[in-house]
């Protein structure tokens, strides 16, 4: 009984940090850091320096008229949402937050990751077809198959962290840095690896075809209304949050930092670290989007089954040859 | 305790999702609630102690195959929505084919003594699983390579016959 | 560790709940006057013709056809990297033979065309 208040107490939590920190947080800093990038300032009227303003915008959304359109399945169309934005949830279970601060320390960590992200895909394909719209079927369909073809590499760089560490728990991940000496080409070559096939699987620019503004309208979200726009957004941002953590956590040293916080103790030190290291990945990722076009639907697919996988594959052998033969 | 009862929210969640996907005249539908009996089977590798196999069968079932499935149906006439009615003349064969089938089964496993476990399960962790399938079940793991490319090799040479 | 998954499963319903209670909130808040040209599908502003389906090509089944066969394959590697320190060269070579099988499959995949998106 004691666990199941546990279980709750801990989805709340987690859940309202994923709600404010960052799906409120991180529409604002990607409409601020865009501002930033086109020189123009961006969200100001609404709070400090417009901080309130995506609370605004929810408060906006809450009232308008949710729509169904002709012919949509209903059920499919209710339960996309849904699963989208649960499945970004669900892999915050294994995030470590701080020195001993995580959920559950799942002993197949990473694996239920990656497994927990590849459940995102059939929100989207279902949430594509449901609409009834040849836009978002198509949006929904190309969106799909680039998230499927871009779970491979970033598998095989998860692969070679573990590979490099010998486990697949992400506190032993975090403990066990900074890596061997003789495994680091490796490591750096899997984080370049994980960085780029993590902007694909966010649907973030150079890889966002499938919601392109200026060609699908927006994608397999085309006929949502906005509370359920939001829902899926919050799954996009939610699960581009975790990817940053985990990247962090892999090759970032998660909660550890150079030095501990005069005042707060260790345990709130590491989250301030963590979550700080968390948001600067964001960032590159936020700054990115701003600066490239995008890729063709078969420049992107290329780049993932040619370039990436092969890549990552050749990597991780590498690794395995250091650590078979290094120790 | 707890265990049986996560066992029969397990068993419930299972049964009715399969009811859905055999019952159900939308397609669309049947294929999405596979996703429930899927995760379901999950939950059960993981009261049996097997949490590296649970994480597979979510990883791969409920995220590749429910991929492949969708697609598939998405490529034929099905993604319509229309509701087909199924025509078929054997129903009387089925119901007793089907109707034997139950009893056997149940007749062998009432009938059959389990024995309980005299060890306690072994672990199924990842460690455990790598160890046997890289020292004592080396060939079988070899030949598995083989027959994901037979897959590959056999898949595409259908798909691309219909170009 | 079924406790672990007792959270994931408790992470998935409490989860879906709260995601479901903004909608509740919509549905209790916000107006509701629905005709017919509101439930078009949007088409940039033509009216929608014909149905909402077309035949698409058999290239997305061969890309998730593809994925599928090698996400099998990285499952057979998350144990392997667990057991690698352990077992040393023997497990990294046993591994070196079954990837190199799989790349052999990519390639031919790729030599066939059926990595191309046209």
């Amino acid at each position: 009984m004691v666990e199941v208040v546990r279980i709750v107490l801990s989805v709340l939590l987690v859940f309202t940090f994923a709600a404010v920190g960052v799906g409120l947080f991180l529409v604002l800093m990607e409409r601020k850091i865009s501002a930033w990038v086109q020189a123009r300032i961006g969200p100001r009227h609404v709070g400090p320096y417009g901080t309130l303003q995506t609370l605004a915008d929810l408060l906006k959304m809450l009232q308008k008229e949710h729509i169904l359109p002709a012919g949509a399945d209903r059920v499919m169309f209710e339960l996309s949402p849904i699963v989208v934005a649960v499945a970004a949830l669900m892999s915050y279970v294994v995030l470590p937050w701080g020195p001993g601060l995580i959920v559950r320390d799942l002993g197949v960590g990473v694996l239920y990751f990656a497994a927990v992200l590849s459940l995102e895909v059939i929100g989207i394909l279902t949430g594509g077809w449901a609409s009834n719209n040849k836009y978002a079927l198509l949006g929904g369909l190309r969106s799909a198959a680039q998230m499927v073809s871009y779970e491979l590499p970033l598998g095989f760089s998860i692969l070679t962290v573990a590979t490099v560490v010998g486990t697949l728990s992400t506190v032993r991940i975090v403990e066990s840095q900074p890596y061997p000496w003789h495994t680091y080409p490796s490591v750096i070559v899997a984080g370049a690896v994980f960085l780029v096939a993590a902007t694909a699987e966010s649907n973030r620019i150079p890889f966002d075809l499938p919601e392109a503004e200026s060609e699908l309208v927006a994608g397999y979200f085309s006929e949502y209304s906005p509370l359920r726009f939001a829902l899926f957004q919050l799954g996009e941002y939610g699960s581009l949050f975790a990817t940053s953590a985990l990247f962090v956590t892999m090759f970032l040293g998660g909660w550890r930092g150079p030095f501990e916080l005069p005042v707060v103790g260790s345990v709130l030190s590491g989250i301030f670290w963590f979550l700080l290291k968390t948001y600067a990945v964001v960032f590159f990722f936020m700054w990115v989007r701003w600066t490239y076009p995008r890729f063709r639907i078969d420049q992107l697919l290329n780049v993932s089954w040619k370039i990436l996988l092969p890549v990552s594959l050749a990597n991780l052998l590498l690794a395995g040859l250091l650590v078979a033969w290094g120790g | 305790m707890t265990e049986a009862a996560a066992f029969y929210i397990l068993t419930g969640t299972v049964l009715g999702a399969a009811l859905v996907v055999v019952l159900s005249r939308n397609i669309v539908h049947a294929a999405v609630s596979l996703i429930p009996v899927l995760l379901g089977v999950a939950g059960y590798y993981v009261l049996l102690g097997a949490e590296f196999v649970a994480a597979i069968q979510i990883l791969i079932y409920a995220g590749a195959i429910t991929v492949l499935i969708l697609f598939v149906i998405l490529l034929t006439e099905g993604a319509t929505g229309l509701r087909v009615r199924q025509r078929n003349e054997q129903v009387p064969l089925g119901i007793i084919g089907s109707g034997a089938l139950v009893f056997l089964l149940i007749t062998l496993l009432t009938r059959a003594p389990w024995p309980p476990a005299a060890t306690p399960l072994p672990t199924y962790n990842p460690g455990a699983v790598g160890q046997s399938f890289l020292t004592a079940y080396v060939l079988a793991f070899e030949v598995t390579s083989l027959v994901i490319v037979a897959c590959l090799v056999g898949a595409i040479v259908i798909a691309r016959r219909e170009e | 560790m079924p406790l672990d998954w007792a959270y994931v499963a408790g992470f998935a319903l409490v989860g879906g709940i709260l995601a479901a209670l903004p909608l509740g909130i919509v549905w209790l808040l916000a107006p509701r006057s629905q005709y017919p040209q509101k439930l078009l599908a949007y088409e940039s502003g033509v009216i929608p013709f014909g149905s909402a389906w077309a035949q698409f090509h058999v290239r997305y089944y061969l890309f998730s056809l593809a994925f599928l066969l090698f996400d099998v394959e990285v499952i057979y590697i998350y144990p392997w990297a667990v057991v690698l320190r352990a077992l040393g060269p023997v497990a990294f070579v046993e591994m070196l033979i079954f990837l190199a099988v799989l790349g052999v499959g990519l390639a031919y995949a790729w030599k066939k065309g059926a990595l191309e998106w046209v």
